[in-house]
């Protein structure tokens, strides 16, 4: 492969490719496109297959995007005009399945569809627009503390303490042998502790309205301020929406879990949900081990009996399951519905979710309450 | 970048695929030309996909095709340097320190170094694959330290300097997308994800693993596995289980069990979750008699 200033004109096709690919929203650095090149010279090419498994290999597009790369090839090599292929692919989105027919929901949302034929759909589909908000005295607590006071674990690397049950026999020997080999003191080693991984499923159903968005900010603010922390949303449907709260801007960061999340304010399915969640192995070892905050009312649509089990399920792989909901304000709350009832024998913690400043509360108290087992 | 066309005798996806298959591993054309890009080109492989699907296998063919020794580096979150890389034996330096009385010693000699995984098969990359199992398991400083090692094959021991590959090793990361990999380090591999095979790989991979399985055995239960697999189950079947129902349930016929019975009193070997089981037991039998029909 001469790497010459003007570009070889064989290889003008490929390069431009990539830079579609670019443009495209793909991730590429210019060693991925060298590889490529190299990759496209190795295998002939012979075919057009050649080519485009030269890119799967080198330019590595993620595994859910895959439909996405495969248009664009047919469109810049085959010159396919094809365009079905819409972001149906994205495994971060999972539909949940409808039952069978006749327990159709209407919508929860207040306002009521003009058309009427359409209002009677079982998913309530609608982009939603997120305002930034100010910035509360909870969240910015949430933001200071989160850091010092989330739950921690004990992790397997060690680190130099002045007691602790290990010998740093590299310490002592340095030492040593600035003594002759004399050991004046046995260097000791301690766990580090670490942040425990943290589970935060948002509901942004109907019933949930008033708390959705305020949720969603504490979730950004949670993601910002410590590691290990996972979102995901759902309603009639689950979304992971980690990704799109990287960004530290919030403005930023929330339209893009608007974009994302589709399902704002329709009917729950809490346990299909849960299910879902747990069915996808990538998605459930998230819970192994961590402290699972749901955010939700509880007020299932579905099958109260699917929802229990998927929450025994998810008490069993977590290390601490908490269920706020905002029903649960005030001292002698007493769980009323089936599913609730269900729910509060299996969950660690049925507590009030129905402000900022409670949900930061409880975050902030659960590495407190039992020692990192 | 240093490119080798023909690497012990391999030189195209095809030549590839069929020494794989001469190793007892069926690979698509889609991870013959990943694996073939990633030697020629002297990048690491990146194998992702869901568990079971022949990640380590493939690492175990390749290592076998190549004629080369499969270094096995497992990890774990919290693995690190003196796991992955060399560790020092102490109680020997101390001993050495006390024994050699006025003459000089140099402890941190070859003799004291104990050799991790990874500086195996730095030391000897013409005769090694090293595969990092599981990638995702470690935690994101591990990772972070994988890129230095990955882009230009070197160890620094602060004791003795730094050591370089004296070329580039061939190496095998897996993963089972259990997190996001860091962007960086997909992209110093060549990637393929690998999915589950098709209904035809998957019976011929079952007859070229177990021999004493007959053809309708192996289709009946790819058929089964594969309704099992779009069942919502917490632990989907991988082609390594369904392997060993086959062979399991052949097992059973010898010793006497009709045909879908025996399917049936082997399940335990496909799905290995009591709540799985407990959420298929119902229409089991159904779906059995389907596959076999």
């Amino acid at each position: 492969m001469s790497e010459t200033l003007p570009l070889p004109r064989a290889a003008r096709a490929f390069v431009s490719f990539v830079a579609l690919l670019r443009a495209n929203g793909f991730a590429i650095a210019p060693e991925q496109t060298t590889a490529f090149l190299a990759a496209i010279a190795l295998l002939g090419p012979r075919t057009p297959e050649h080519i485009r498994r030269a890119g799967l290999a080198t330019l590595a597009p993620p595994p859910e995007r895959r439909a996405v790369y495969d248009m664009l090839f047919n469109i810049h090599f085959l010159g396919g005009e094809e365009l079905a292929g819409d972001d149906g692919g994205d495994q971060e989105v999972l539909r949940l399945q409808e039952e069978a027919s006749g327990d159709e929901e209407p919508p929860l949302s207040g306002d009521v569809n003009e058309s009427g034929a359409m209002a009677v759909r079982a998913e309530a589909l609608a982009e939603r627009r997120l305002a930034p908000g100010g910035t509360s005295d909870a969240l910015r607590r949430l933001a200071r503390e989160a850091d010092r006071r989330l739950p921690r674990r004990r992790g397997h690397r060690r680190r130099r303490a002045r007691r602790g049950p290990w010998a740093d026999l590299r310490r002592t020997l340095r030492e040593a042998a600035r003594n002759d080999g004399e050991v004046m003191r046995l260097g000791r080693l301690k766990r580090r502790p670490r942040p425990r991984k943290l589970l935060l499923l948002i509901d942004v159903s109907g019933s949930m309205k008033a708390r959705s968005e305020d949720n969603l900010r504490l979730a950004h603010t949670l993601v910002q301020a410590a590691p290990n922390i996972e979102v995901f949303t759902f309603g009639t449907r689950l979304t992971r929406v980690t990704r799109a709260l990287r960004p530290k801007r919030r403005e930023q960061a929330l339209a893009q879990v608007a974009h994302l999340v589709s399902d704002w304010d329709g009917g729950t399915r809490i346990g299909d949900a849960l299910q879902a969640f747990l069915a996808i192995p990538r998605f459930s070892s998230y819970a192994r081990g961590a402290a699972v905050v749901i955010l939700s009312d509880g007020l299932e649509r579905g099958d109260p009996a699917a929802l229990r089990d998927a929450v025994a399920k998810l008490s069993r792989r977590a290390w601490r399951l908490s269920w706020l909901t905002p029903l649960a304000a005030g001292p002698r709350f007493v769980p009323q519905t089936e599913a609730l009832i269900a729910i509060s024998r299996l969950v660690d913690d049925m507590v009030d979710g129905g402000s900022s400043a409670t949900v930061v509360r409880h975050l902030l108290s659960l590495g407190q309450n039992r020692r990192a087992a | 970048m240093a490119v080798r066309a023909s690497i012990g005798g391999i030189d195209s996806p095809e030549a590839l695929e069929k020494a794989l298959r001469a190793a007892y591993y069926l690979a698509d054309e889609g991870i013959a030309t990943a694996a073939y890009l990633a030697l020629a080109l002297g990048k690491p492989l990146l194998l992702e996909g869901a568990p079971g699907v022949g990640k380590t296998e493939a690492a175990k063919a390749i290592a076998a095709v190549l004629g080369r020794r499969l270094i096995r580096l497992q990890c774990y979150e919290g693995i690190d340097a003196s796991a992955a890389l060399y560790e020092w034996n102490y109680p020997r330096q101390m001993l050495a320190i006390r024994q050699a009385g006025d003459a000089t010693i140099d402890v941190y000699g070859e003799s004291f170094l104990i050799e991790r995984p990874m500086l195996a098969a730095l030391r000897a990359p013409d005769s090694t694959v090293l595969l990092i199992d599981e990638v995702d398991r470690s935690d994101q400083e591990f990772e972070a330290f994988l890129l230095e090692f990955l882009s230009d094959f070197q160890i620094s021991i602060p004791e003795r300097g730094t050591l370089r590959a004296a070329e580039r090793p061939v190496v095998v990361l897996t993963s089972n997308r259990t997190r996001d990999l860091h962007e960086a380090l997909r992209r110093r591999c060549v990637y393929h994800w690998i999915d589950y095979p098709t209904p035809e790989r998957e019976a011929k991979i079952i007859m070229l693993r177990a021999s004493s399985v007959a053809e309708s055995t192996a289709r009946a239960v790819v058929a089964a596995v594969g309704k099992l697999r779009r069942e919502p189950l917490s632990k989907a079947p991988g082609v390594a289980e369904a392997v060993d129902w086959a062979e399991a349930a052949t097992l059973l016929n010898k010793g006497g069990a009709r045909w879908p019975d025996a399917f049936r009193r082997s399940i335990g070997v496909a799905l290995k979750d009591e709540e799985d089981l407990a959420f298929i037991s119902g229409r089991l039998d159904a779906l059995i008699a389907e596959a076999a029909a």
